[in-house]
């Protein structure tokens, strides 16, 4: 992986620092709506760090909290949302921070890539007046700097006739392309990580598959650090270097996408896995199913939140929640009875 | 939790069921003023038969015209040209009362199953409807019809009988779907993308429900989706779409073991797996380029464009969708079955694929 370009960001100096800062460092971070007198309490408590150049995938079903932990990092909740623990980039601490702080973190430090092109695009603007706009917004350029660097981006996420898109409007172009643009203004203040939620997941196979290979690309020419937000365990396993796996809003499994997809400890990662439907089964298998639902998010469960659904599940497992730990060196997970090395349930 | 091979009812496939022939579905545009702005061509020539018992699964991508097919099959709106033939009775050209009474043995299970859900009705009465519509038995015994297919696709009827869909979750609405669609026991469902909105967990849920009712109940599918790993698992052949036509079509195994069409093993390299050992594909065969304006589609092969190892013929005639052996059928003047396994541009190969 290639080093980071940029060298200093934002932060300041602190004091003593032992070792380096990780580039990113999420710890305890803690998000919970409240609203109509009731708490969802959608992240409880997540930790990890990137570093430069790294590609993490975070998985999850619709309301793990993938989502809004990566938009707690960007500031992006609405005000109904309080966020708790700590957000260091660079070692400087952002969750606190006021959102005139957090904008010019926004774009240079980190930028986001949404899953339908077609909301994150204003219909009715240019396609280059928002790159330019994304650039003037966070950088001191003139207009004609501003449209020479936009069409170096549109040249860069490689889309056809950028010259000619400049001035076309996003409803003239396919879904494939919209996101290229989107891309093109993640990018277009040089972000040392950037978020992908779902960024290939509204496209088809083959368009997903080029957009993926151009974001890698993108990463090792510019060693911007990738996290990866997505449902699909397949797709993580194609691209990501590390994966994350999350359920009602907690880490439950974090390992390097090889050593994970040899062996799963987590039994929700394994039931996951079992789930897809793969090309090298046979026509007609019927998939291995967990019942039931993930846990409402208003109340905190006490034992481990995937114990009504999990084949393995003991006593103690509906007593005491298991914490996150390290158990081999990059391996991380929060089980009780972790599954053997490479057995299957 | 046991991995069990359900086999449906016709694996032989002896009696057609559905006959397509020909289909052309083309929508005229307007520009201002009425005037013609041009012609798109959804679905241009596309011919397959549809056996009894037997899922027929379509892939391709969107824009591809897989849905516009449905919706021709089902006469909503009746294509421009060709037949449609189920059980024997040429559905094209019918009208109001004929065309209900053979709809009848024909329902469709949509992509989102809140949309396709009334809002404010409550579950029994969604899935009562299509018993009024025909005028199916008393009030008691639609009733029981209603609470026997509820229970059929996993709901209890006591239980979810009288909530309103905003009350269910996305797999619970699409199993009321399909309830809807089985309460007249119709011979075949054609099914556009019906789990492709759903959680992975869920997903998987649900494509057993359509596994155990086509076993049970002897059903027949055409089941469009875009994840060519999830058509697999339902179908019993395969059928390839591409802006508008048919690249290939033929029994699941050998298409997924040995694709003919280049447009086929492109896709089936454009997909992430989940296996370490298949890791990343080769880039070199992830297809280029956009999908072409179905308003002014390429000459001669529609894949050529973007084709690998497209030459002069391509552009000049159009591959006919021709038989091989094997009840396999490919659109295309260059097959790849002779060098096929040349090029590193196969799917690594694992013991289940090389059948």
């Amino acid at each position: 992986m290639a080093a980071p370009a940029t060298a200093a960001g934002p932060g300041r100096e602190s004091a003593i620092q032992l070792a380096p800062a990780p580039l990113l460092e999420v710890s305890d971070l803690r998000v919970t709506f409240r609203a109509r007198g009731t708490s969802i309490y959608a992240v409880q408590g997540i930790s990890y760090t990137v570093e430069p150049g790294q590609t993490l995938a975070v998985i999850g079903e619709s309301g793990s909290g993938k989502t809004v932990s990566a938009r707690a990092v960007m500031g992006l909740l609405p005000g109904s949302a309080s966020v708790a623990g700590s957000v260091r980039f660079r070692g400087e601490e952002l969750v606190g921070l006021s959102q005139a702080d957090m904008r010019s973190h926004r774009g240079r430090s980190f930028a986001m890539v949404f899953q339908y092109p077609e909301r994150s695009l204003n219909p009715t603007m240019r396609v280059g007046s928002q790159i330019t706009e994304a650039i003037r917004t966070h950088e001191q350029a003139g207009k004609k700097e501003a449209h020479d660097r936009a069409v170096d981006l549109l040249k860069m996420v490689r889309l056809p006739a950028p010259e000619r898109r400049f001035y076309e409007y996003p409803h003239q172009l396919s879904g494939g392309m919209r996101q290229r643009v989107v891309i093109a203004i993640a990018l277009a203040c040089g972000p040392q990580v950037l978020f992908a939620d779902e960024a290939t997941t509204a496209l088809d196979v083959t368009t997903q598959a080029q957009i993926m290979d151009l974001l890698l690309e993108l990463q090792q020419q510019t060693g911007t650090a990738l996290v990866m937000i997505s449902h699909d365990l397949g797709l993580a396993a194609t691209y990501a270097e590390d994966v994350m796996v999350m359920y009602a809003g907690k880490v439950v499994e974090r390992a390097p996408a090889k050593e994970l997809f040899a062996g799963v400890r987590m039994p929700y990662t394994q039931a996951l896995l079992d789930a897809i439907p793969r090309i090298e089964l046979e026509p007609h298998v019927l998939l291995p199913v967990v019942g039931g639902r993930p846990p409402d998010l208003a109340a905190i469960p006490l034992g481990c939140p995937f114990a009504p659904r999990c084949p393995g599940v003991q006593e103690d497992c509906r007593q005491e929640a298991p914490p996150l730990k390290q158990h081999e060196a990059g391996r991380w997970w929060a089980c009780w009875h972790p599954l053997g090395k490479g057995a299957r349930p | 939790m046991t991995e069990t091979v359900l086999t449906g009812s016709g694996e032989t496939g002896s009696d057609v069921l559905l006959e397509v022939r020909h289909l052309v579905q083309e929508f005229v545009l307007r520009d201002f003023g009425g005037a013609k702005g041009g012609v798109l061509q959804a679905v241009s020539d596309v011919s397959f038969d549809l056996h009894v018992g037997e899922t027929l699964g379509i892939v391709g991508e969107t824009g591809s015209g897989k849905s516009t097919l449905a919706r021709s099959v089902i006469q909503a709106p009746p294509p421009q040209q060709g037949e449609v033939i189920f059980q024997g009775q040429e559905l094209v050209g019918l009208r109001h009362k004929a065309l209900k009474a053979a709809r009848r043995n024909l329902q469709m299970v949509f992509q989102d199953p809140f949309s396709s859900l009334d809002p404010r009705w409550s579950v029994s009465r969604i899935v009562e409807e299509p018993l009024i519509a025909y005028g199916v038995g008393n009030m008691a015994e639609r009733r029981d019809r209603v609470k026997s297919v509820l229970d059929l696709v996993g709901l209890d009827p006591g239980r979810y009988g009288i909530r309103r869909p905003r009350e269910l979750s996305g797999g619970q609405c699409q199993r009321v779907a399909l309830a809807r669609a089985l309460a007249l026991e119709p011979k075949l469902i054609l099914c556009d993308e019906p789990v492709s909105s759903l959680d992975v967990l869920v997903q998987a849920q649900v494509l057993n429900l359509f596994e155990k009712l086509r076993a049970e109940l002897g059903l027949s599918y055409l089941f469009i989706a875009h994840d060519l790993a999830l058509v697999k698992q339902v179908s019993d052949r395969v059928a390839v779409m591409y802006l508008g036509k048919l690249c290939e079509l033929g029994p699941v195994r050998e298409i997924y073991s040995e694709p003919l069409h280049p447009y086929t093993l492109a896709l089936l390299t454009s997909i992430p797996d989940p296996d370490p050992q298949v890791g990343r594909r080769d880039t070199a065969t992830v297809i280029k380029g956009e999908l072409p304006s179905p308003l002014d589609p390429p000459s001669g092969c529609r894949f050529r464009t973007r084709c690998p190892m497209a030459q002069a013929r391509c552009a000049a005639e159009v591959p006919e969708l021709r038989p091989l052996s094997d009840g396999r059928y490919v659109a295309c003047h260059f097959p790849l079955a002779g060098s096929w396994p040349a090029e590193g541009a196969l799917p690594q190969a694992s013991p289940a694929m090389t059948v």
